[in-house]
């Protein structure tokens, strides 16, 4: 036991205690996502990007040129479904998150990225209606942001 | 019980592409049913990706995600055969992990 | 006179912006709908599918493994680019999901209520098996080229029965499947209508159902589609599984011989 404490702590760099269980096959990512299971309410519920930055913790955002959008339409067919990519190419990217500005809640969700991982991801998110979309990167602890205007043009009947 | 999820990973140069579609509604509590009922809400919260045991993706979702998730991102290493496996948990506090190796 | 001039010019200027601004609407749909095609749910239905195939299940509590689709019991791989067809053993032809029910009915023990009660899913929690399993064999058809026969007797009335159907008008629009779909360029709102007719306009509209609709997040089949379009043509409930529906099933295969089986596909 003590021989693993011990080896825990001398591999510890840059892999999370966490990590190092999933690594070693003591837990399953099942009981890993029971203890990463942080989902911040608070910043969910936002109805402003002021208030989603409060949430977060930081403060405003910097307009952003390296945060690229990418297989994002600029018109959506269907609201229901919207393509969304991100790439951040700022240094130490730790997390991508994606808001959109007219939604009844404005965070649609968060990518926590460790190292190793690209700093880009692709998803598929809802919009309620014509607006803007944040990519919000958090990147050494400061916060940046690119938006990009996708129109929803909701078509009414079966077809 | 959910459905499985339907997962594809490989690799590309030197590093592993990871696809992934999951089977939910992602209910975002906004609508209402025939009798004018609110349907709550019900949505995956938390999504967690690891490659042979280590954690190379994990994120927080909202109701926003549409519905039967589909995400997609890269990252440095993987071989074939190496193994990934994807956890999802929702707001009722259902979960789903799936595996697959990288091909 | 020369108010008049200006206000032509006003209005002609007024009009290119927005002429132009249709042709890049038309450029940006189609980059929607391609961003779409990577990473589509229907394969949560395929998997699905293919599951309910192979599990033992019904009264008798076997597979679907013996089906036969018109390949031999079992074959799946390219059966639905043959689809609808002649079957002996039923002496009638069938489509896909008619044929689905007879294998749940005669291998599986079901009856034949209880086979076809649940068609189409609701968009929600119930989920229909049919689907899923329309999914998986049609999925064992992609990029296989369509070849619906029409070498029996009963094939050839299918087709003749589903023409006559495509162009009858009726209902209190007095409206026909030909009334949307027989002349290029016609479109609902966004929606370009494929000229049935032709047999590029048939092949393209043909081989991309069943579709994961986006709208409805759910996998729909053709039957799906003929049922919703005599829906909203205002025509009587297209009964699942009946002369109808397998023949104007029967006529757009057929037209769409020729090319390569590309679904299930996804639409908005």
């Amino acid at each position: 036991m003590d021989e693993m404490r011990r080896r825990l702590i001398q591999s510890g760099g840059g892999m999370t205690l966490l990590g190092l269980l999933l690594a070693a096959g003591w837990i399953k990512p099942e009981e890993a996502l029971a203890q990463a299971q942080t989902w911040n309410k608070a910043a969910f519920d936002t109805h402003s990007l002021t208030d989603t930055m409060k949430a977060l913790g930081g403060g405003d955002p910097a307009q952003s040129k390296d945060i690229v959008f990418f297989q994002t339409p600029e018109i959506a067919e269907n609201g229901a479904v919207v393509p969304i990519g991100v790439t951040s190419n700022i240094p130490k990217t730790e997390s991508i998150a994606i808001l959109i500005e007219k939604n009844p809640n404005l965070l649609a969700a968060v990518f926590d990225i460790p190292t190793g991982t690209e700093t880009s991801i692709s998803t598929r998110v809802k919009m309620a209606q014509s607006s803007n979309v944040y990519a919000l990167v958090k990147a050494d602890g400061k916060y940046y942001v690119a938006a990009k205007d996708i129109k929803v043009t909701l078509g009414g009947c079966g077809g | 019980m959910a459905d499985p999820m339907k997962i594809r990973a490989t690799t590309l140069g030197d590093s592993t592409e990871v696809k992934v579609l999951m089977s939910h509604e992602m209910e975002t509590g906004q609508r209402k049913d025939a009798q004018g009922q609110t349907i709550p809400a019900w949505f995956i919260q938390n999504v967690i990706v690891t490659w042979n045991g280590r954690t190379v993706l994990s994120a927080q979702w909202g109701t926003a995600v549409s519905k039967n998730p589909f995400l997609s991102f890269k990252f440095k290493g993987g071989a074939k055969g190496d193994r990934i496996a994807i956890s999802w948990m929702d707001n009722r506090g259902d979960k789903r992990t799936d595996e697959t190796v990288i091909a | 006179m020369k108010a008049v001039r200006a206000a032509v010019a006003l209005v002609a200027l007024a009009i290119a912006p927005s002429l132009l601004a249709q042709g890049s609407t038309a450029d940006e749909i189609a980059k929607y709908r391609a961003a779409l095609q990577d990473g589509n749910p229907a394969e949560l239905w395929e998997g699905r599918g293919e599951a309910l195939w192979k599990q033992q299940r019904g009264p008798k509590n076997v597979s679907l493994e013996r089906c036969d689709l018109g390949l031999g019991a079992g074959v799946v791989k390219g059966a639905y680019a043959q689809l609808p067809r002649y079957f002996a053993d039923a002496d009638r032809v069938m489509d896909l999901e008619t044929r689905l029910v007879w294998c749940m009915v005669t291998l599986q023990g079901y009856t034949e209520a209880d086979a076809k009660k649940n068609p189409f899913g609701n968009g929600n929690d119930r989920k229909s098996d049919l689907e899923a399993l329309t999914a998986y064999v049609t999925s064992e058809s992609r990029g296989v080229k369509m070849n619906v026969p029409m070498r029996h007797a009963k094939e050839a009335e299918a087709y003749r029965v589903g023409e006559k159907l495509f162009y009858f008008r009726g209902g209190t629009h007095d409206f026909a499947c030909a009334t949307c779909h027989s002349e290029e360029g016609k479109r609902i709102r966004l929606q370009d209508l494929p000229d049935l007719t032709t047999a590029q306009g048939a092949q393209k509209a043909y081989t991309t159902w069943p579709a994961y609709r986006v709208s409805q997040g759910e996998l729909r089949t053709f039957e799906w589609r003929l049922y919703d379009c005599f829906r909203q043509q205002r025509f009587p409930e297209l009964v699942f599984g009946s002369d109808a529906a397998i023949a104007l099933t029967m006529f757009l295969a057929r037209n769409a011989n020729g090319a390569p089986f590309d679904a299930p596909a996804i639409k908005r």
